[in-house]
């Protein structure tokens, strides 16, 4: 008993902690699906650019670790910035596949750069040292940095919610979600907007990136292998939605890493099918807007 | 003057229109002179050019189910693989007659189509692309566990191919060379006779506007769900084509990557206009091919940025390049 | 007309003289390398290459006048036997190539058996470990090493230690299987019990590997096996280790070498001190033969962060075994006169000690040592402190030293 027990708390904390770092990758790709109608494949980009910048400051530079992170999710909004108005915008309201090709064709370009600038190996990532070892939590210990992880999760998952809520710019965001139309004709620059949200959910998942370093390794072709595991977050959440990307990569990561755990023989099959389970019974995702 | 004579349209001029839609037209049999000389012209090629005769037969079932249907997938390595799976068994385990085993990976790739597609085409748009790539996934993951089966990431190998028409499959590729080319040239017919004919116009119409079509009585569902397991089957023989000409199937057959790189060929050439595999297809494998031999590294890096230059300037592929062409001379004329 | 009588015949004969004493005519042969020079697991590749080439470089000048070596190298991007087939095709058909050898993977020199039989062409893995690849083809061997080889010792040594439950984690794929095979069985014989296994997602994924080592630590061994491919992810199970604090749990780790690959050391840090490994090859080892091998790589590559590994003495070895086939033969061959030149070829005083190909397996037969990681003089060092003795490919002990 107990170890079952103690498998289900191995298996809940480490899920967790990929939980967040799913979500703070993925939420920003929610936001531009669902605001813009535009498929952005390399949305993942963003998050190993956090990575590459956080990392190699770190280990090359001896920046320390926050100042680090903060750099490389500047360098993500900045960078998002030009990508967003000069290329991204000829295509909103384009054909999908238009959508598909371009992003499709940036994410290789990515993985050429990320090659030639960092080479073709994981980078490495040393927590400080107040974040590393263990930290006793009750009867068990818990490696530090994913215990800090899932707290420092919690606290931007409501920030993010609160701001979505309380502020002026949530409020703008949602209304262009829900109807761009009328969003525009009551006054809102939703062009302005579309840059602003773009530029927020890729230092999102720049942050993410950095933050999961351990979990999802920094190498040059991260956005690829990873994407599916993006878009599953957001289509299971729903397009547009901020809560239901949360809840779609808590049941995400826990069942990934539960499979992991459990039946490690069967890999990510069981997840697929989960995701297919899923996604038949709710098509617009768990919280989907029409 | 009457009013017949000045508007030039009869009855019967538009029954001669629909007809003549169906012949053949002189240009359609260029990339089979192309692809006949290609034979003597680079005797040292021809591994390659047989492995892109099978890729194109995978992009043209892409593009009937993408170009004429409308439907987006990101996971036709699905049916792709478990053609390239199945023949890749049978020649194994000691069946190696090659036809017969295209013929029964077709079959095993249309089962997967039609199970798949009965269950994802109820959905649409960014769900229906996630479906199909996690279907596909699903097989990935399955044909990696399953390795005493499939050999897993190691791939399966022991495959034993029987000569085809008493030609054996030898080192140099001609028999493979030529194998592919009468496939492909077969399939292609089918492909032209089911897109000429009233379903294939209803396909068109189906994705042009579904509303219309679900107005009218089309049975809009069964249509797609027919085209998507034709496709299924084509796409598993091009798979069985590919694993038996390289008596090799490596996991890479389910991957996403192959689904990926064949969408990108065949939007490359120009998707729904039925030529676009034979135009993405080669200029993306020979780019490939080129670019690996000189610089392998930074190949990703050429190849994204071609695919972000066609989508800022020349969007509809090798067709829109070529119909902006081909109207630009006729103003000349 | 006398004299044209003697002088003739004799001028002919001197002239025949000549020709039989002239060299025989300038002779190139063509060595197609199939490497992985892109992808997420180049490095490999380039440690393998470098071995490659340092012995290419270093060694022209004992070739015989006249002949020479041209590499031809092609690039396999990685684990992608389609391609490895297709290259492979190529370089016979296309850039008739004598001999093929490089092949970082296993699934890439499965892959090229049937050209290698069907082209009478030898295929000579400078890496690929998988046991069952050599007997694909009878024109292929091996001189690198396979997993059973130091597993299986690796698993009778650690019983003997006195260790009783272990528990193997391995990558899916064919030496992940065969180490897993290997040591279990060997284990088992000599006492221990296994009481758990799993297998991590095959390469070249990195996956995370906290909740596979959470599991393990969960279920309490006091001995770990763990394979995973050289590079990257060997630096990677380390950290999580640390993370989990195994050392404090009483979990021991050990492996075969991919998990200390030289060239990674540096990069993880104090977690491997005290790691024991069975292996083949390390670059701190002080045999003569191995201090010239080094010597001669810190002058080819100077400055480099890159120490020789397991994979570049392997490559090295092999250009060796076939320099020394070119230059018996001055460069003319069959494929079947090279076969029999390889399956007996052995070379006493390599940078791993004796190594020898076994003619009835065409597999490599070589020492495999016990290593310790200890510190000396503030650095990671990988101290040989048991000879096992000559281990065949399937991990039998043929010889002791």
């Amino acid at each position: 008993m107990s170890e079952i027990v103690a498998a289900s708390v191995s298996i809940l904390f480490h899920g967790l902690a990929f939980a967040m770092v799913l979500y703070l990758v993925s939420v920003g790709l929610s936001v531009t699906m669902g605001l813009m109608g535009f498929v952005n494949l390399a949305h993942g980009v963003f998050a190993a650019l956090g990575g590459y910048i956080a990392t190699s400051l770190m280990t090359q530079m001896g920046v320390g670790f926050a100042p680090a992170v903060a750099a490389g999710v500047v360098t993500a909004m900045v960078v998002s910035v030009p990508l967003e108005r000069l290329l991204y915008r000829r295509l909103y309201g384009a054909d999908e596949l238009a959508q598909v090709l371009l992003t499709v064709g940036l994410v290789f370009m990515s993985v050429a750069a990320g090659k030639f600038l960092w080479g073709p190996l994981a980078q490495p990532f040393h927590p400080p040292a107040a974040l590393s070892g263990q930290i006793e939590l009750g009867t068990r210990e818990f490696p530090t940095y994913r215990s800090f992880l899932i707290v420092a999760g919690a606290v931007l998952v409501t920030a993010l919610w609160l701001g979505l809520e309380r502020t002026r710019f949530g409020a703008q965001i949602r209304a262009a979600v829900d109807n761009r139309r009328m969003a525009q004709s009551v006054g809102i620059n939703t062009s302005g907007l579309f840059t602003a949200a773009f530029a927020l959910g890729s230092g999102l998942a720049a942050l993410g990136g950095a933050l999961g370093a351990e979990i999802l390794a920094i190498e040059p072709a991260y956005a690829l292998e990873h994407l599916i595991y993006f878009l599953i977050v957001v289509s299971v959440g729903g397009l547009g939605s901020i809560r239901g990307p949360f809840f779609a990569a808590l049941l995400l990561g826990v069942a990934d890493t539960g499979f992991k755990y459990l039946l490690p023989e069967f890999g990510a099959f069981f997840i697929y099918a989960l995701t297919l389970v899923v996604l038949l019974w709710r098509p617009r995702g768990l919280f989907g807007y029409a | 003057m009457t009013a017949e004579a000045a508007t030039h349209v009869t009855a019967a001029s538009v029954v001669d229109a629909f007809a003549r839609r169906h012949r053949f037209h002189w240009a359609e049999a260029l990339p089979w002179i192309v692809a006949i000389g290609a034979f003597f012209v680079f005797p040292d090629y021809l591994a390659l050019g047989a492995q892109i005769l099978a890729t194109i037969l995978f992009g043209l079932s892409l593009d009937l189910i993408l170009g004429y249907a409308g439907i987006v997938t990101l996971g036709h390595a699905a049916c792709f693989g478990t053609g390239a799976y199945v023949a890749g068994l049978l020649a194994a385990h000691g069946w190696g007659e090659p036809v017969s085993g295209l013929l029964i990976a077709a079959l095993a790739a249309a089962l997967v189509g039609f199970v798949s597609g009965a269950v994802v085409l109820r959905t649409q748009g960014l769900t229906l692309l996630m479906l199909t790539l996690v279907v596909a996934t699903m097989l990935y993951e399955a044909a990696n566990k399953a390795n005493t089966i499939t050999g897993g990431a190691d791939g399966l190998s022991g495959m034993d191919v029987w000569p085809v028409l008493g030609f054996h499959f030898d080192l140099y590729g001609q028999t493979a060379y030529w194998y592919c080319l009468v496939t492909l040239f077969l399939c292609w017919l089918i492909a032209r006779c089911i897109v000429h004919s009233p379903f294939g116009r209803s396909l068109t119409g189906i994705r042009e506007n579904e509303r219309r079509m679900h107005a009218i009585g089309s049975p809009v569902f069964w249509r797609r769900l027919t085209i998507y397991t034709i496709a299924a089957a084509l796409a598993g023989i091009s798979g069985a084509l590919i694993s038996q000409t390289t008596q090799f199937v490596g996991l890479g057959v389910l991957s996403f990557d192959r689904s990926g790189a064949i969408l990108i060929m065949l939007i490359l050439g120009g998707v729904g206009w039925l030529y676009g595999a034979f135009i993405g297809v080669p200029l993306y494998m020979i780019m490939q091919d080129r670019f690996a031999a000189v610089d392998p590294v930074y190949w990703y890096f050429w190849i994204g940025l071609i695919l972000v230059l066609v989508v800022v300037f020349a969007p509809s592929g090798a067709y829109g390049l070529g119909d902006r062409l081909a109207r630009a001379l006729r103003r000349r004329a | 007309m006398r004299k044209m009588e003697i002088i003739a015949p004799a001028l002919a004969g001197a002239a025949l003289a000549g020709l039989a004493a002239a060299p025989a005519s300038a002779q190139t042969v063509k060595i197609g390398v199939i490497g992985t020079f892109s992808g997420p697991t180049e490095q490999q590749g380039e440690m393998l290459e470098r071995g490659l080439q340092l012995y290419y470089k270093t060694h022209q000048n004992d070739l015989p006048k006249g002949v020479k070596i041209q590499l031809i190298e092609r690039d396999d991007t990685g684990a992608n036997p389609e391609v490895a087939k297709r290259l492979a095709q190529e370089l016979v058909t296309r850039d008739h190539v004598q001999l093929l050898t490089g092949f970082v993977w296993s699934p890439n020199f499965m892959s090229v058996a049937p050209v290698a039989t069907q082209g009478k062409i030898p295929a000579i893995s400078l890496n690929a470990a998988a046991t069952k690849a050599v007997q694909m083809s009878p024109y292929m061997v091996r001189v690198s090493f396979t997993l059973p080889q130091q597993a299986y010792p690796l698993g009778t040594w650690a019983a003997k230690k006195g260790y009783k439950r272990a528990y193997t984690a391995v990558s899916d794929y064919a030496p992940g299987h065969e180490a897993e095979e290997a040591f279990s069985k060997a284990f088992k014989a000599a006492g221990g019990q296994v009481i758990g296994q799993l297998v991590f997602p095959a390469p070249p994924t990195t996956p995370d590997f906290a909740p596979f080592l959470q599991k393990i630590k969960d279920a309490k061994p006091d001995l770990v096996y763990i394979f995973v491919p050289a590079g990257g992810q060997a630096t990677a199970v380390m950290k999580t280790s640390v993370d989990l604090d195994y050392k404090g749990s009483n979990i021991a780790l050990i492996s075969t070498q991919d998990l200390v690959p030289d060239e990674e050391i540096a990069n993880m840090g104090d977690a491997i001190i005290g790691l024991i490994t069975a292996g083949t090859y390390t670059s701190d080892s002080p045999r003569p033969a191995n201090k010239a091998f080094v010597a001669a790589w810190d002058k080819e590559y100077p400055g480099s962060k890159l120490r020789p590994d397991f994979e570049s003495a392997d490559a090295y070895s092999g250009m060796k075994m076939i320099f020394e086939f070119v230059s018996k033969t001055h460069g003319k061959f069959t494929g079947d006169e090279a076969m029999d030149f390889f399956k007996h070829w052995k070379d006493p005083d390599s940078p791993r000690g004796p190594i020898m190909v076994d003619p009835n397996t065409r597999d490599i037969l070589q020492n495999v040592y016990m290593r310790r990681m200890e510190k000396q003089n503030g650095k990671a060092v990988d101290v040989e402190f048991e000879t096992i003795g000559m281990v065949n490919s399937l991990g039998q002990v043929v010889s002791s030293k």
